[in-house]
């Protein structure tokens, strides 16, 4: 299924279309206009990432190789719940790995995967810099400290 | 400022603002205003103190007073008490963990006692979305003395002569990297802030960002001057949302003021700074790396030289500094180099942020001066292990470090100091490890980390990272030999020696240094296949102490695969080649019958 083919869509191109012709340059701004395309369609699927090459008029594969490198940007859907474990260090030795094997139990997905009703998705990500509150799960944009595997059923029930 | 009886201090870290801190701020406004003592005191967001381990934190000013664990019912009683009355909330304040005191001022705590703040000099302790405040701190006093008093060449004596040297990791004079970037002729000129902070564990940056932004930007004006750019860029990761919004307010405030834009300070110097996101790429803190990534394309190192100091962003010349590095420098200019060089040690003068984390009772951000031993970090500043547990090792450096054991406990840290001991300074994550950490696994953690952000271009780096991290998990899981040990070890030689950029060329430390240290553990993983630290799940064993065992059958009937057999009222027996080492029977076992070695 194309993702250009209603009028929610078109919108959003439109916006992105905006963004694009408001930036005094294009030269060099493949990134910005990709953090923006992530910003509107919630991920970049290839559809987008054929559009925002033509639009910039790149090459298509370097679009998809600067996509593909950086861990920011993703190419599948995330669920309305973006379960982030935090795997730094500070976590790691405080018990992160544990955490993320009672998460994928509980989803029943594994990490980068989302859920088939489209509610959680799973990813690992390296420190968000709270440290002192080690281990942490990251859900959207709430951060939730010294999480014990106990703990994981009651998040999950809360977004529930 | 000055209009103010009283200054209540919210931490707005990352860490305090994840437990309610902002609550907690409107929950005082609020109970100021129904007070009505608005005018005389005053609710405001800082940047972090540090101690992140209590949080969140309210200070008090104008009496120091530190409160730690607040929450936001707590409000009314701060302010009915502390403000109305006078009297402090003693359940609120830090309790000295030696002898159980309530400890009033902040400059009583063992925390803070051995620290000394340079680059973190503002933080928690202006508001960061202020500019009025940073200016009242003697912010831009340094730009303006550089502009008026000073030629480009003496800024660059100065910074010379100070000493400082590269925060981010290397440790490269700062100075030095000035002058070759004025010597290299262009009329455009780059200057670059590196707020691309990767490494697992350190977030140092990040609090100077938020807490204290305008001090990136006056050094980076500064650094601009020195070197003939009228451009800035700061390059920062878009997972730092917080940062990157008190950044966008400052420098909209700086420019407001004419402290950027044209003819800063009627001067014909010009100067401005603009943001560029980073998208999660570890190996884009290498500089060239990073000049790529700001070019828009993948992030991917390019042999040096030719230096960025000659040809950089668009081939222009361009200087990189990291976040901590610029924070030091409008100091530097008001102090004076011969101050700045009176701290520290010798070779590494001034001071040092580290992110203390890890198995340690005061887990936070932490300031010292150079020269400062690890043991008063983790037992002074850090208060020890956690739980009464016994030391292991301190890891530094991050994924490009290595371990340091009891032994260096006494080093003065610097930078070479780190260095001669197997391991690096890094961008300053420091993560204490306790006896149940198991060193092959660690190395196994970070290897994996640096096999994942590899970029791929070198083979070294490429295959030779995910050949370590396949060889360290045979060993953890029980499969290793002593070739494995081996080939460890040379493998790492070979990508020490061999990869492009300072990830791969660093990425074996990890592996290098527990291997040297902890010897002892590599063999028993691979003789004996046990885990002495009890931590690799494969080599773990549970057996059933017969004579402890009621034959409750509990155990049996919780055995996800089946492996426990006996009959009710008669001891059970664990069949070893079914178990999965899950730990289930233990959990349930109600006579603590079941052990595990």
């Amino acid at each position: 299924m194309g993702c250009n083919e209603n009028g929610a869509d078109r919108e959003k191109y439109a916006e992105l279309d905006q963004f694009i012709a408001s930036l005094p340059t294009t030269k060099g701004e493949l990134i910005r206009v990709l953090h923006r395309a992530q910003g509107i369609f919630g991920y970049l699927p290839k559809e987008v990432q054929v559009y925002v090459a033509k639009k910039l008029d790149l090459p298509v594969s370097k679009v998809y190789g600067v996509v593909s490198f950086y861990s920011f940007f993703t190419m599948k859907p995330k669920g309305k719940y973006d379960v982030s474990v935090c795997l730094g260090t500070a976590c790691y030795v405080r018990g992160a790995d544990k955490i993320l094997e009672a998460l994928t139990k509980k989803l029943g997905i594994g990490v980068g995967d989302t859920t088939e009703d489209a509610k959680f998705s799973l990813r690992t990500l390296r420190c968000v810099g709270a440290c002192g509150l080690a281990p942490v799960v990251m859900i959207n944009n709430k951060v939730y400290g010294r999480v014990t595997p106990d703990m994981v059923e009651g998040i999950i029930a809360e977004c529930e | 400022m000055a209009d103010y009886k009283f200054h209540i201090l919210v931490c707005g870290g990352t860490g305090c603002q994840s437990s309610n801190s902002h609550e907690i701020m409107e929950a005082l406004k609020q109970n100021v205003a129904d007070a009505g003592m608005a005018e005389d005191c005053k609710v405001l967001m800082t940047g972090c103190f540090g101690f992140c381990e209590q949080g969140p934190i309210v200070k008090m000013l104008p009496d120091n007073t530190f409160y730690t664990s607040v929450k936001p019912e707590d409000a009314a009683e701060i302010v009915a008490e502390h403000i109305v009355k006078g009297r402090k909330v003693q359940r609120l304040l830090y309790v000295d963990p030696e002898n159980e005191e309530h400890v009033s001022d902040a400059k009583h705590m063992e925390f803070y006692k051995k620290q000394m703040r340079i680059a973190l000099r503002n933080c928690g302790f202006i508001d960061p979305e202020n500019i009025d405040e940073y200016i009242a701190r003697d912010g831009y006093a340094a730009l303006a003395k550089c502009l008026t008093e000073m030629t480009p060449e003496e800024v660059i004596e100065e910074m010379k002569k100070s000493g400082l040297r590269g925060r981010g990791g290397a440790g490269f004079p700062t100075g030095l990297k000035w002058q070759f970037a004025r010597g290299y002729k262009s009329d455009v000129k780059y200057v670059v802030c590196n707020a691309d902070e990767g490494d697992p564990g350190a977030f140092m940056d990040r609090s100077i960002l938020e807490g204290d932004p305008n001090s990136v930007i006056e050094a980076m004006a500064i650094c601009g001057y020195a070197i003939g750019a009228k451009y800035g860029r700061v390059y920062i990761r878009a997972e730092y949302p917080l940062a990157i919004d008190r950044l966008s307010i400052a420098i909209n405030q700086a420019r407001e003021y004419g402290l950027l834009g044209d003819n800063i300070l009627g001067t014909d110097f010009c100067f401005d700074i603009e943001l560029m996101f980073g998208a999660g790429a570890f190996v884009c803190g290498e500089e060239t790396a990073l000049i790529h990534s700001m070019e828009g394309q993948r992030g991917e190192p390019t042999t040096k030289p030719p230096f960025p100091a000659e040809s950089g962003f668009w081939n222009q010349p361009t200087n990189v500094n990291n976040v901590e590095t610029w924070a030091n420098v409008p100091v530097i200019f008001l102090k004076g180099a011969d101050w700045f060089r009176s701290i520290g040690t010798e070779k590494s003068p001034g001071t040092k942020v580290f992110a203390l984390a890890g198995k340690i009772n005061n887990v936070g951000l932490i300031e010292v001066p150079m020269g400062t031993t690890l043991r008063e970090v983790i037992y002074e500043i850090g208060g020890g292990i956690k739980n009464g547990k016994k030391f292991k090792a301190v890891q530094t450096g991050g994924p490009s470090g290595g371990c340091l054991t009891e032994k260096d406990l006494d080093t003065p840290i610097d930078f070479d100091n780190l260095v001669a001991k197997g391991s690096m300074m890094g961008s300053g994550g420091m993560i204490v490890m306790d006896e149940d950490d198991c060193m092959p696994a660690v190395a196994k953690f970070y290897l994996e980390f640096t096999q994942e952000e590899s970029c791929g271009k070198c083979t070294p780096c490429r295959v030779g990272t995910t050949r370590l991290s396949e060889l360290l998990t045979d060993i953890t899981n029980g499969k290793g030999t002593l070739q494995h040990l081996e080939e460890l070890k040379r493998l790492s030689e070979v990508i020490r020696d061999t990869a492009l950029c300072g990830l791969g060329q660093t990425a074996p430390n990890p592996v290098l240094s527990t291997l040297r240290t902890f010897e002892d553990e590599y063999i028993a993983h691979v003789t004996e296949k046990t885990c002495p630290a009890g931590k690799c799940q494969a080599l773990l064993k549970y057996e059933i102490i017969a004579d402890a065992c009621k034959g409750c059958t509990l155990c049996a009937r919780n055995c996800p695969v089946g492996a426990i057999s006996g009959t009710v009222k008669n001891p059970h027996v664990i069949d070893q080649s079914k178990c999965i080492k899950c730990g289930v029977c233990m959990n349930n076992c109600r006579f603590n019958a079941i052990v595990r070695h």
